[in-house]
């Protein structure tokens, strides 16, 4: 499914608050159609690289191109950039105020100024894809954390995007929510939707991802398949964060 | 012969000037209330601002009116101002300013709060469809800190229009004072007036105040099972 042309291109980005560097140096191409989950242990700086991506952090140095276009820094024309980036966050976003309908709408009729009956018929297809068509006129509060997310994730999809990025967007869920978040990311891939993904669940990033990008304190310390990454992690710092997944049984009776 | 209280309403025009009364503490609380809305709003956007010096001067202002019981700002307003500066305030008037004061303090941190209140991923949200800043704030921000904020100023407006009995203080004949006149007047023929009178009054305060609670209360619910 991967292509050569590059959807989003990364060039020596760094990213400081404060004086304190978070991103050193990250330079990064993401291709059509290609799926990369970005790893690292908490505070490595990976949700900062998707917050810079979609412009909600401005960078120190280094530039971000969308399909060959300086997006970086870009202070005036940001909400123009972000209608091509679609963003999912971990805390349940959806706007409290506005039916699941009215909240997949909000952006293609305000932001793209799409005509409301074309917009809504591909929402409500959308909808019925993931199952929750008959919630359509529900408010967010009404529904479960794992409905919320795929209902943020649809209104993300509505807006068309080039590329779609996800930051740890099960994290908040409860553990039999996370699958059905999982599977409609999975189906997306399948699709060939080109996809930045930031998560915690190592099994989901292994069957996802077309490559792996292993960060640690701001810098790209491993990048490679997920099979080599997960099998045979080139580094010794990938390979201390891989242990911490794994736990050693403990058998009835044993003392410790 | 016992005088019954209740004819106590039907002597002279005391009905009518007890309403006249009325009135008086209901334009008062009205005019205060709709200018203390308009700059409280102005004033909760300001103390919402991260610049120290607004934020600062906005807390001193809600302090300072918070601690001071409203009877010694009418006090201040009516008597202070007038002696010092030489400026004619009807009692009116003063009462007007004061509860406009305290009203826009109240409010102004009644709008802070429901503003501040608006978790950052709203607006992240709102950016991350491509929206404006403007049409985040119309669409998103403002609708949320409305539903937030009615229930609660309707409250602060039911406290103003009760507190206003204090201009009695201050030589404003609003309905308290119109009671204590007709009970004054008839104490002698009339035992029972203050009972009669000051019930009256009460039940005259619950008929204002009542329906514009049940109203909050309405929309609260209402709100809440939107998710607002």
């Amino acid at each position: 499914m991967e292509s050569t042309e590059k959807i989003l291109e990364i060039k020596h980005l760094k990213k400081e608050f404060d004086n304190t560097p978070v991103l050193n140096d990250i330079s990064l191409d993401i291709h059509k159609g290609e799926v990369v989950v970005v790893l690292g242990p908490s505070g490595c700086g990976k949700s900062t690289l998707l917050r810079c991506i979609n412009g909600l952090e401005g960078i120190q140095e280094g530039e971000i191109l969308l399909n060959g276009d300086l997006i970086s820094n870009q202070k005036k024309s940001m909400h123009l950039v972000r209608q091509h980036i679609g963003m999912v966050f971990q805390s349940y976003d959806l706007f409290p105020h506005m039916t699941v309908l009215d909240n997949i709408l909000l952006g293609p009729k305000k932001a793209q100024k799409r005509k409301k009956e074309e917009a809504a018929a591909e929402a409500e297809e959308l909808l019925k894809r993931i199952g929750l068509y008959e919630k359509k006129k529900a408010y967010p509060r009404q529904l479960s954390g794992g409905q919320k997310q795929r209902v943020a994730i649809v209104r993300a999809l509505c807006m068309h995007p080039k590329v779609m990025l996800f930051d740890e967007v099960t994290a908040a869920l409860d553990p039999e929510m996370v699958r059905e978040v999982l599977d409609v990311m999975l189906e997306l891939a399948r699709e060939g939707s080109t996809m930045v993904i930031v998560t915690h669940e190592m099994q989901f990033a292994r069957a996802i991802a077309d490559r792996i990008i292993f960060l640690d304190e701001g810098n790209i310390v491993e990048e490679s398949g997920p099979e080599e990454f997960f099998t045979n992690p080139k580094t010794e710092r990938a390979k201390q964060f891989l242990n911490i997944f794994d736990f050693d049984s403990v058998h009835h009776g044993s003392n410790k | 012969m016992q005088d019954l209280g209740i004819n106590l309403f039907f002597q002279g025009r005391n009905f009518v000037r007890i309403l006249e009364g009325l009135w008086v503490t209901v334009s008062i609380s009205l005019i205060a209330v709709i200018i203390s809305i308009f700059l409280g709003i102005i004033l909760g956007m300001v103390m919402n601002l991260k610049n120290p010096v607004t934020k600062a001067v906005t807390r001193i202002y809600l302090e300072f009116i918070r601690i001071m019981p409203q009877l010694v700002l009418l006090f201040l307003v009516y008597f202070g101002v007038t002696r010092t500066f030489h400026i004619n305030l009807s009692g009116e008037v003063s009462a007007i300013i004061v509860f406009t004061m305290w009203g826009t303090a109240e409010m102004g941190d009644l709008v802070r709060g429901a503003l501040s209140s608006i978790p950052k991923h709203q607006y992240e949200s709102g950016k991350a469809i491509g929206l404006t800043g403007f049409q985040i704030y119309l669409y998103i921000i403002i609708p949320q800190t409305v539903r937030r904020l009615i229930p609660l100023a309707i409250n602060l407006v039911t406290r103003m229009i009760k507190t206003t009995s204090l201009i009695v203080l201050i030589g404003v004949v609003e309905v308290v004072k119109v009671g204590q006149q007709i009970i004054e007047a008839s104490r002698l023929t009339t035992p029972t007036a203050s009972l009669w009178i000051y019930g009256f009054i009460f039940f005259l305060y619950f008929i204002v105040c009542y329906p514009i609670s049940r109203l909050s209360a309405k929309l609260e619910k209402r709100w809440v099972s939107m998710g607002g």
